[in-house]
């Protein structure tokens, strides 16, 4: 089992991680979603011991990276985010180095080569130089360096970049394969990655999880949840609250205002339908209803509700 | 048990005769010594290697931050350092493989200039086998001392321009220290002496090898590698 407990990791002033804890069971996919800059590499990078935390710890079994850095490294297989590769090396003598740090001896060196070479589809390549593959090749080298010494835990910080729609299927059909055996950690910034590959995800967002749960138990949670969004002119937030539904569990999530028009988004259970109320409020007060229309949310827009922030601030 | 260094002085030694680099300055460092030794052994006649023990230190200085500029730098540069770092290897036996693996490069260059020793067997003139040796031994133990001072600049910066530069300054400076004294006040200038790499190469080459000697270049070899290993741990704390 992988616990993450109050992991802090700075930057200099730039906090990338704030105090973030989950666990994650063995044998379990589970997939780390968030936008750009959100800490999953950060994350990632510290369980597997490249980066140390400000604070919190990882622990691994009965193990912690602080501590036993070196045997939980053993323990895991990890693809870096861009595939670091040597490029000047034959795919043939990079794979028998990394089996070599791997503990792997000569006699099963050969045996488990061929395993990995079938696994990941290298047939054809093994003598050729890194530097010549295509980049779906290296990424199918960067797994098989990765499996070679067969970890029960796998690392992979966005396996699929850069690959096109047919090795993407590929790449997420081997790694829910290897996941029947393996504990795994996937990060991505595509929602539909995680749905095709993972158990569970966790969303994170400018170093905060945002959710954390099965991919069922999200849609349920946020399923029959409906949005509602309005353009008043001549309201006020204040007034609007006194909606007589806003008692029974209607949340205003979002509002602006801007040349005396509001704009609201209203979020609520679908048992409820306010609309009623707002109306004949909005007559009382004389308020004019520019725009009022509903929509229920799909995974897609729990994502972007989640991480929206994240967006707008990494996009400055 | 699995032998760390092994595993990791194969890689770095294959990787150094992956690139043509290593090849270059080794073949480079080759030409500029045969025509130093050439052009005085027909002029003088002398029988001794006394050019190519003071030229092969001199042409260090350039070769050797040639040789240990891409160590760790490149590394950095192209992400693989991240991989290396979190496969089950300790910083210590990353930095001491890959400063083994350059010296290493540095013995290959040396051990090929004993064709102008065996030209001299041939020639027959008699020779001072323990000046030879201590000659030898001489450049090696600079050659190691360059060689960490090299690794040590690798690990400071993603460049290996930047890598090259540093070390070279630094082994320039320490190089030339000896050759100034005689611009600086008498009681500094013991102390810079003994700062000198020259100083102590000279030593050893004459023969007289002192433990103040090694001590020296045994320092020199140590701080730089510690302080290589610790700017790579450093990595972890950014
Ligand atoms: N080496 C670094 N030095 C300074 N800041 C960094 C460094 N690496 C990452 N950051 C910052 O830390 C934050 C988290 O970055 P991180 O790489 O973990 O995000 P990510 O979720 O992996 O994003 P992406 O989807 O783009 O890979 C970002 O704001 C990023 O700018
Ligand atoms: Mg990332």
């Amino acid at each position: 089992m992988i616990e993450v407990r109050k992991l802090v990791k700075n930057y200099g002033d730039v906090k990338a991680v704030r105090d973030i804890s989950f666990k994650v069971q063995n044998g379990e996919i589970l997939g780390f979603l968030g936008p750009n800059g959100a800490g999953k590499t950060t994350t990632l990078k510290v369980i597997t011991g490249y980066l140390s935390p400000t604070s919190g710890n990882v622990f691994v079994d009965d193990m912690n990276v602080i501590e036993d850095s070196m045997e939980i490294r053993k323990m895991i297989g990890y693809l870096p985010e861009m595939n670091p590769l040597y490029h000047d090396m034959e795919v043939y003598d990079f794979l028998e180095f990394v089996a070599h740090a791997r503990e792997i001896d000569k006699s099963r060196f050969k045996s488990r080569l061929g395993e990995v070479i079938e696994l990941c589809g290298l047939k054809g390549v093994v003598h050729k130089n890194i530097n010549e593959l295509s980049k779906g090749y290296c990424q199918r080298v960067g797994l098989a360096q990765a499996i070679i010494h067969d970890p029960k835990i796998l690392i992979l910080d966005e396996p699929t970049s850069g690959l096109d729609p047919n090795q993407i299927v590929e790449i997420r059909g081997l790694i829910k394969n290897l996941g029947k055996a393996k504990t795994v950690i996937i990060s991505s910034h595509i929602l539909q990655e995680i749905q095709a590959t993972a158990d569970r995800m966790i969303i994170i967002n400018r170093g905060e999880i945002a959710a954390n749960g099965t991919i069922d138990e999200l849609m349920s949670d946020f399923k029959g949840k409906t949005r509602l969004k309005l353009e008043l002119k001549n309201a006020d937030t204040e007034s609007l609250k006194k909606v007589q539904s806003f008692n029974d569990g209607v949340l205003l999530s979002e509002y602006s205002e801007k040349d005396g028009v509001m704009t609201a988004v209203l979020e609520y259970p679908n048992s409820l339908d306010p609309r009623q109320d707002i109306f004949t409020h909005a007559v009382k007060n004389k308020w004019v209803i520019l725009e009022m229309s509903r929509h229920k949310t799909s995974l897609e827009d729990i994502f972007r509700n989640l991480t929206i922030e994240g967006e707008t601030t990494n996009a400055k | 048990m699995r032998n760390n260094f092994k595993i990791l002085y194969r890689k770095e030694v294959q990787s150094f005769f992956n690139s043509p680099v290593a090849y270059i300055t080794l073949v480079v460092f080759l030409l500029i010594n045969a025509w130093f030794f050439t052009s005085t052994f027909f002029l003088t006649n002398e029988s001794d290697l006394r050019t190519l023990f003071t030229v092969a230190p001199i042409v260090f200085i350039f070769f050797i931050p040639a040789i240990t500029m891409g160590l760790i730098a490149k590394e950095k540069n192209t992400g693989t350092l991240e991989f290396i770092t979190t496969l089950p290897f300790s910083d210590g036996e990353i930095v001491i493989a890959k400063f083994l693996a350059a010296l290493t490069l540095v013995a290959t260059a040396l051990l090929f200039t004993t064709v102008h020793f065996f030209t001299l067997l041939i020639v027959g003139n008699n020779i001072d086998m323990g000046a030879l040796i201590s000659g030898y031994l001489g450049l090696l133990l600079v050659g190691a001392a360059y060689t960490a001072i090299g690794t040590f600049a690798s690990s400071v910066t993603d460049n290996q321009i930047t890598a090259f530069i540093i070390s070279f300054s630094i082994i320039f400076v320490l190089f030339i220290l000896d050759k100034i004294l005689v611009f600086v006040p008498g009681f500094l200038s013991s102390f810079l002496q003994y700062l000198s790499i020259d100083y102590h190469l000279s030593n050893i080459s004459r023969g007289v090898i002192d433990s103040r000697n090694l001590v020296y270049l045994g320092s020199i070899i140590l701080f730089f590698l510690l302080m290589s290993i610790r700017i790579l741990e450093m990595r972890k704390w950014r």
